[in-house]
């Protein structure tokens, strides 16, 4: 029989999307008999014998290495509680900071209740218990700009191949960004080229799944600034600068 | 209300459908914004429309499974949704056992391995009810639950089936449910089965049922909902699709009316 739906179509659980042993089931799909069926709804993506989908909708799992946008929710005894914009919080230690932090301080002088941090993700448990560290460079407390929430799935897409697409909207609006993996994103610039970075990055979130992305969204930020913008290939991406 | 009409038999239903046919049905995913996914889902007069929120951390934490993430639904009928008297608010003893085989008939497809210690909280409420309003609620409530991005084997899909005056109805509704009080019959027992299948495999997640039934009649009711339930099924199916389908095609916003913004949006310091 083989395969059943087109690539890059949206299925729904249950659908059936191969019928066939010579496939192989991947991310978000599991077999029943001979038959491969969705676990998710997401979009179908075929890589030669392997079936998988792409989440759509759902909320972010925290992983190691991630780089992260948290919000400092409550000040524990020797470090810090973050909403990470997850089903799970992120504890911050004092000892995860670049300064050496004295026992008994007061730990609000580094970070206080609802600052924003750029933080990383050191550790995963299995139980979802998620440690963070501000120790490496690039990470630290957030000052001004503004944060955006957007689906954590198109992170991917927002921050584009080796980092093109917000290297592109940052030469455009001239605006710092940072995307974290969770799906905040902060942005601080002038207001109106804060306003056009977001605008971008909501065209990218509404329409990653369609091709000519990169372009179209050149396009959207030449017509708006009036700049000239150039997609250039910046080598390796660390999600910060 | 109770108009008498003569007939000796059940041989045409009140409202002229088929007797194995369903009420007018209507689905919609993404209807609530500020959930993680929702739901509206109509079977004739009967309206439910489910939230979901989460997987989020689970309070109170005595509550928490630290194997596993815990499904937790909630079953409301709104003051003014009956076709009689006025609902008393507030839970009461048949919303909770409706929301408990409600998480009994979901949970079977859901995987929540992923999610130790939290919880994904499905709230159903329905604003207008006619009959078979917990199968509406776990139709839109399986929409939702996908709609959110939950890893699920299956969308499951809940009709009744039943049995007045003699004959196999399927998809019930009010005035079916209690025919004597506006038709002349022959027998005054009315049995009512409302049923949830995995509909990939046939298999029941949900089954109850009110009145008396001779068992060769069960049976026959239980084989004629497979093919109420592959419908339903494919509606749900749809109603899913629609929200993202459209915007596939002509690159129209995903997420409608479904703002991306933080609730503290300028935030400076």
């Amino acid at each position: 029989m083989g395969i059943l739906v087109k690539d890059k179509t949206v299925v729904v659980p249950g659908e059936v999307l191969a019928d066939d042993l010579g496939f192989v089931p991947g991310h978000g799909t599991y077999r029943q008999n001979q038959k491969i069926l969705a676990s998710r709804l997401g979009l179908v993506n075929i890589e030669g014998k392997v079936i998988k989908t792409i989440p759509l909708a759902g909320r972010y799992l925290p992983k190691r290495n991630d780089v992260v946008i948290g919000r400092v929710m409550d000040i524990l005894v020797s470090g810090w509680r973050v909403d990470i914009n997850s089903p799970y919080t992120a504890v911050l230690s004092s000892k995860e900071t670049p300064e050496f932090i004295e026992k008994n301080e007061d730990l609000t002088r580094y970070f206080d209740l609802d600052d924003h941090v750029v933080a990383k993700i050191t550790n995963v448990t299995s139980q979802n218990l998620v440690d963070l560290t501000v120790r490496d460079q690039g990470l630290r407390k957030i000052r001004g700009g503004r944060i955006i929430s957007v689906n954590t799935h198109k992170v991917p897409r927002i921050i584009g191949k080796k980092g093109s697409m917000v290297t592109m909207i940052k030469q455009a609006t001239n605006c710092r960004i940072i995307v974290g993996q969770n799906g905040w994103i902060w942005i601080d610039g002038e207001p109106d080229k804060e306003n056009i970075a977001v605008q971008a990055i909501k065209k990218i979130e509404n329409e990653s799944h369609l091709s000519g992305l990169t372009e179209r969204i050149k396009e959207f930020l030449e017509k708006e600034t009036g700049i000239k913008v150039e997609i250039e290939d910046k080598g390796d991406y660390n999600g910060l600068q | 209300m109770k108009t008498k009409v003569i007939i000796m038999v059940y041989n045409k239903r009140i409202d002229g459908r088929g007797f194995d046919e369903l009420r007018p049905i209507e689905a919609k995913a993404g209807v609530i914004k500020n959930a993680d996914g929702s739901a509206y889902f109509k079977m004739g007069k009967t309206i439910a429309y489910a939230a979901v929120y989460g997987p989020r951390e689970m309070f109170p934490k005595f509550q928490q499974d630290p194997k596993k993430g815990v499904l937790r639904c909630n079953y409301n009928m709104m003051p003014f949704s009956g076709a009689g008297e006025r609902v008393r608010p507030g839970p009461s003893r048949r919303s909770k056992e409706i929301s408990m085989v409600t998480e009994k008939a979901l949970l079977p497809v859901i995987d929540l391995n992923d999610y130790p210690n939290a919880v994904v909280d499905v709230f159903i409420e329905l604003p207008q009810t006619d009959a078979g309003s917990r199968c509406c609620g776990i139709n839109a409530a399986a929409i939702a639950l996908a709609d959110a991005g939950i890893p699920m084997k299956d969308l499951i899909a809940a009709v009744a089936v039943g049995r007045a005056d003699g004959q196999i109805i399927v998809d019930l509704n009010y005035e079916e449910e209690h025919l004597h009080e506006f038709i002349e019959v022959e027998s005054k027992e009315v049995a009512d089965i409302p049923v949830a299948m995995i509909p990939s495999t046939n298999e029941i997640t949900l089954l109850q049922m009110d009145g008396i039934i001779s068992k060769e009649d069960f049976m026959n009711a239980i084989n004629k909902v497979k093919g109420a339930i592959q419908k339903i099924s494919e509606i749900q199916r749809n109603a899913l699709k629609d929200k993202y389908g459209e915007s596939i095609e002509n690159g129209e916003s995903i997420y409608n009316g479904e703002s991306i913004y933080n609730d503290s949006d300028d935030r400076t310091e």
